[in-house]
């Protein structure tokens, strides 16, 4: 596949503490076609803002990427420096932040901000042709460009992270990179949001990673959904398989313990025990002590991650439940 | 509804806030955070309480455990003692009475002293209210962190909450609400911070408890397909007024008032092959500051009119099979 | 987020006796606070320097006794005979030296140490006393006993402590003690008041504190159940900072003769200076033993100080 803007290739990435190292990302693959929209679904504490800021290399200090590449229009940035970096964010990759507020300098207007990135990675510009920018995508996001004098305090949340949008699509980057973007949102205001990223992802033939722990949101945006456990990369398909014919078990009590508000009111199931703590994850397959169809190899090999159908693949044992 | 199977009745509840003023100076602005909130809950259903944040479902819960005065309205409790209304309670009475109303709060992480094992944490109720001997507290205190499923309770009973995740937390934070047996147990967002593979086991547990123990809910969300699976009915509430109230599916299927069908198709639906219909409602939640006698809803409604305005908000009108609407234009 | 749940090992299975649990809570936390500050040199080295001088002090007794003989080396009476001119430079007899009234300079460092750590350490408990529970009912009342109190902090704040010191030694004698008290009254109504109010605002807040309020818990109850155990830390972090502001001022007035304090490092220096000796190299020893004394020990306690800011601030230990 040439139209890649994405690959991830076995990337592996601790964080070193005082207890030791915490295995945020293990071993995770995949990659994003051009104009395609991917969902990473987990919960809390899997790693998927790790993921997220690996792919810019915003990761602090005590990050360390232990092996992988990720490689950015077919460059590898992983062993790039500071300044090398630089030149990919915003213009190649750029990211949404869950906290919209701390994304803004509080200090400067909007408008400030959309410029100051503009000036920086599109000096080709002129100064008539940013401002135009700056409108046109503030309709973009859906903002009045009339509020673009106005400094974040004085927006509210939802303006807050149409803003943010604005911001990260300011210098026209091949792909986004939105963490949670909704999640703080109110869900009239999460709806409206919903809508308007998948519209400009569609409408700008944009690369989309969309992060969330909420299953039922990452069914509206992404076309295809990555479901990740305890720093692995467990599922990914299409998001219909994902939702209709997931085989991992994990995905599969995922699917099942989340509820809805259509359709028929099905038991909620409830899945065994908690996710692992990652200072030390369990050996194998780290789904195994919860997992219902867990045999002793689960608990002795992590199971390789390949294809089990088109363009399905999962890290099991026992996909499906068969033994 | 048989007026003995009432065990809470909420008539004209209403907690204004003021705004700026300070110690001398008296405020005439107002949030009116709660008003006018009529609702009876019977003894043994969990009624779901949704709304937006900001809508004013917190400061019901705070006022039905009295963590709040009051402004106005009466909050009447079937008690062993007989009917009383806690709106104008005060001291010893007050301490008594709070036996029976708990509290299960949103935020694990936050909702217990970090300086205080999980002992002291679920004994507190019993030390404050001077219930039983130390030997018989510790025993009720193993058996119900059994019963909340932290096993074996002896393992727990001497940690520190940072010690604990955050399912095993809410499940501490469950026992400290039921050791003293409450009949009315307030439930503010009590799975919202909680992941998906924890929050069913939490939620199944609150439902066991509550068929169980016979203990009866409000539980606070603003999630509705939580609340479809925790309760009997829903209230739906903005901007510190009910608009809409009806058994759950009845809600869910054949919802009326406009607000609640806007938020009912803003809810997003783990199917990615299920189309939702698009009902868009115009603007934000603002903030109840001294609002205009007339619908609260009106700046947003797509089925507004000049009556809408002209007349004050409208009541709760029970439109057949128990379930209530407040708009003037159903 | 999953939380460290390994590694704990206190089990009631045995049902010992609770306060031998809470005692072995409290231990194992202990040993997890002291590993955090273990990590900080800074602090190592502050607690060396305290332990030092503590033991400094706990020798001179011991000395009195045995080899020093009271006559000559008493810090306050002592004279030597032996030597006609006075001060005396450093020798075998006197390893700093004697000071302008013939007394030995190592046993008036040594014996005013004690006093020092007294000083210090009382006026700080006045002031963790006063400020958490000022603080505290400040923040959990609010409204009017908060205006009132937080004026009063205003007041004491501005009020200059030196003045007042003037003031008052003119009319009572100002001793170790009441010093002590003054700085401990001062220091707790002023500015440390208002740090610990603002962090029990921050903890009257949390739903705890609302849980406890549901369980049908009093006022007071709640103040030293829920509030001030969650301000003790923070009040102990600003104690080591009243200690060596304690120091340090007492040197300063005794300098200037403001205090009716017999003995002390401060002292020590004021007499220097009284009788012409302060600003001359050859008498060295009559300075640098009790200001390098001074500077140590306030150091030493504000360096722990800041390492345990590292323990009970988390804000500072996110790895
Ligand atoms: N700076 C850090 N230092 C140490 N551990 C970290 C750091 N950031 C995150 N972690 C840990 O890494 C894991 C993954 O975190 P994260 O990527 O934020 O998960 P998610 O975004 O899926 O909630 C968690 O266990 C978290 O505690
Ligand atoms: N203590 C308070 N003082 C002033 N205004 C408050 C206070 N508590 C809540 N409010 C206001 O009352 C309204 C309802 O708040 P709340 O009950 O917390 O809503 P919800 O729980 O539905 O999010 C909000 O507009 C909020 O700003
Ligand atoms: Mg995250
Ligand atoms: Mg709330």
């Amino acid at each position: 596949m040439t139209d890649n803007v994405l690959e991830v290739k076995n990337l592996t990435m601790h964080y070193m503490t005082r207890k030791g190292p915490v295995s945020a990302v293990d071993n995770i693959s995949f990659s994003v076609a051009r104009g395609e929209s991917l969902g990473l679904v987990g919960e809390s504490g899997c790693g998927k803002t790790s993921i997220a800021l690996s792919l810019l290399k915003l990761l602090p200090d005590n990050a360390d990427i232990k092996q992988g590449q990720i490689l950015i229009n077919s460059k590898n940035i992983v062993p790039l420096n500071y300044a090398e970096i630089c030149k990919f964010r915003w213009k190649q990759i750029s990211m949404i932040f869950q906290a919209a507020m701390n994304a803004l300098n509080p200090v400067y207007t909007v408008e400030e901000q959309i410029l100051e990135a503009m000036q920086e990675h599109l000096p080709h510009l002129s100064e008539a042709e940013m401002n135009q920018r700056v409108d046109e995508l503030f309709g973009l996001v859906g903002l009045d460009p009339k509020f673009k004098n106005q400094y974040p305090h004085q927006y509210s949340g939802g303006m807050r992270q149409r803003a943010v949008i604005a911001m990260a699509l300011s210098c026209e980057p091949d792909i986004i990179v939105a963490d949670e973007p909704t999640t703080a949102l109110d869900v009239i205001v999460q709806d409206a949001l919903l809508k308007r990223i998948r519209k400009i992802q569609e409408k700008l033939n944009m690369a989309m990673i969309y992060i969330s722990h909420n299953v039922a949101v990452i069914a509206e945006v992404s076309d295809r959904v990555g479901v990740m456990y305890a720093g692995n990369l467990v599922e990914m398909a299409s998001t219909e398989a994902i939702f209709h014919r997931p085989i991992h078990p994990y995905t599969r009590g995922l699917m099942s313990a989340f509820p809805s508000i259509v359709g028929e009111k099905t038991k909620l199931v409830t899945l065994p025990g908690e996710p692992p703590d990652l200072l030390n994850p369990p050996t194998g397959c780290r789904y195994h002590p919860r997992c219902p169809y867990a045999t002793a190899i689960c608990s002795q090999e992590a199971p390789e991650y390949r294809e089990h159908g088109a363009q399905h693949f999962a890290a099991c044992w026992h996909p499906g439940g068969e033994a | 509804m048989e007026h003995s199977d009432i065990l809470v009745n909420i008539q004209n509840l209403s907690k204004l806030f003021p705004v700026g003023g300070g110690i001398f100076r008296h405020s005439d602005v107002f949030v009116h955070a709660v008003s006018g909130f009529n609702l009876q809950i019977k003894r043994g259903e969990s009624v779901g309480l949704v709304g937006e944040s900001g809508c004013g479902k917190s400061t019901t819960g705070k006022l039905l455990t009295r963590l709040l005065d009051p402004t106005e309205g009466k909050i009447e409790i079937a008690s062993e003692q007989g009917v009383i209304d806690i709106a104008s309670l005060r001291g010893k009475k007050l301490k008594t009475f709070r036996r029976n109303v708990q509290m299960i709060f949103q935020d694990p992480y936050e909702s217990m002293n970090p300086r205080l094992t999980i002992y002291d944490t679920v004994a507190e109720p019993l030390n404050v209210q001077g219930i039983g001997t130390i030997t018989e507290r510790e025993a009720r205190i193993t058996e119900l962190l059994e019963t909340v499923g932290l096993t074996p309770a002896a393992s727990f009973l001497f940690r520190y909450p940072h010690e604990l995740s955050g399912g095993q937390r809410q499940r501490v934070a469950i026992a400290r609400a039921l050791i003293i047996s409450p009949l009315f147990v307030v439930a503010d967002e009590p799975t919202s911070m909680l992941d998906v593979s924890v929050r069913t086991g939490v939620m199944h547990l609150m439902q066991d408890l509550a068929t169980n123990l016979n203990v009866t809910y409000l539980y606070i969300t603003h999630d509705l397909a939580v609340a479809r699976y925790m309760c009997n009915r829903i209230a739906v509430m903005y901007l510190g007024k009910l608009v809409e109230l009806a058994e759950t599916e009845e809600l869910l299927q054949h919802a009326q008032h406009p607000y609640t069908k806007a938020l009912l198709s803003a809810v997003p639906v783990p199917d990615p092959t299920y189309k939702r219909s698009a009902v868009e409602i115009k603007g934000g939640i603002s903030k109840p500051i001294n609002p205009e006698p007339r619908c609260r809803f009106y700046d947003r409604c797509p089925l507004a009119d000049d009556s809408c305005r002209d007349n004050p908000h409208p009541e709760l009108e029970d439109k057949g099979d128990q379930h209530f609407v407040a708009c003037h234009k159903i | 987020m999953t939380m460290q749940t390994n590694g704990i090992t206190v089990s009631t299975a045995t049902h010992a006796p609770l306060w031998r649990i809470r005692l072995r809570l409290a231990w194992r936390s202990f040993k997890s606070s002291w590993a955090t500050f273990a990590e900080s040199p800074v602090g190592l080295i502050g607690l060396g320097v305290i332990i030092f001088f503590g033991l400094f002090a706990l020798a001179h007794p011991i000395l009195m006794h045995t080899v020093w003989d009271s006559a000559t080396y008493d810090p306050q009476m002592g004279y030597d005979m032996e030597i006609a001119f006075h001060p005396a430079a450093p020798s075998v007899r006197h390893l700093l030296g004697t000071d302008p009234l013939g007394r030995d300079v190592l046993s008036q460092l040594m014996y005013s140490t004690r006093y020092e750590f007294v000083l210090g350490i009382l006026s700080a408990v006045v002031t963790v006393v006063i400020a958490t529970t000022i603080g505290a009912v400040a923040a959990y009342y609010g409204g009017l006993i908060d205006a009132f109190l937080m004026r009063l902090a205003d007041l004491v704040i501005m009020v200059p402590f030196l003045p007042i010191l003037i003031v008052l030694s003119s009319f009572t004698e100002v001793g170790m003690f009441e010093l002590a008290l003054l700085i401990g009254l001062l220091s707790g109504f002023g500015g440390n008041t208002i740090v610990i109010k603002s962090q029990a605002l921050s903890v009257k807040v949390k739903p705890f504190i609302e849980a406890a309020r549901i369980a049908g818990g009093s006022d007071f109850h709640i103040i030293f159940t829920h509030l001030i155990p969650n301000l003790l830390p923070i009040a102990l972090l600003y104690m080591m900072f009243v200690v060596t502001s304690a120091i340090f001022s007492e040197a300063v007035l005794s300098y200037f003769g403001l205090t009716t304090i017999k003995m002390s490092w401060g002292i020590m220096i004021n007499t220097a200076q009284t009788q012409g000796y302060l600003l001359r190299f050859d008498t060295w020893y009559l300075l640098i033993p009790a200001s390098l004394a001074i500077t140590l020990l306030c150091a030493a306690f504000y360096l722990v100080g800041r390492a345990l800011d590292e323990v009970v601030n988390p804000r500072l230990r996110s790895r």
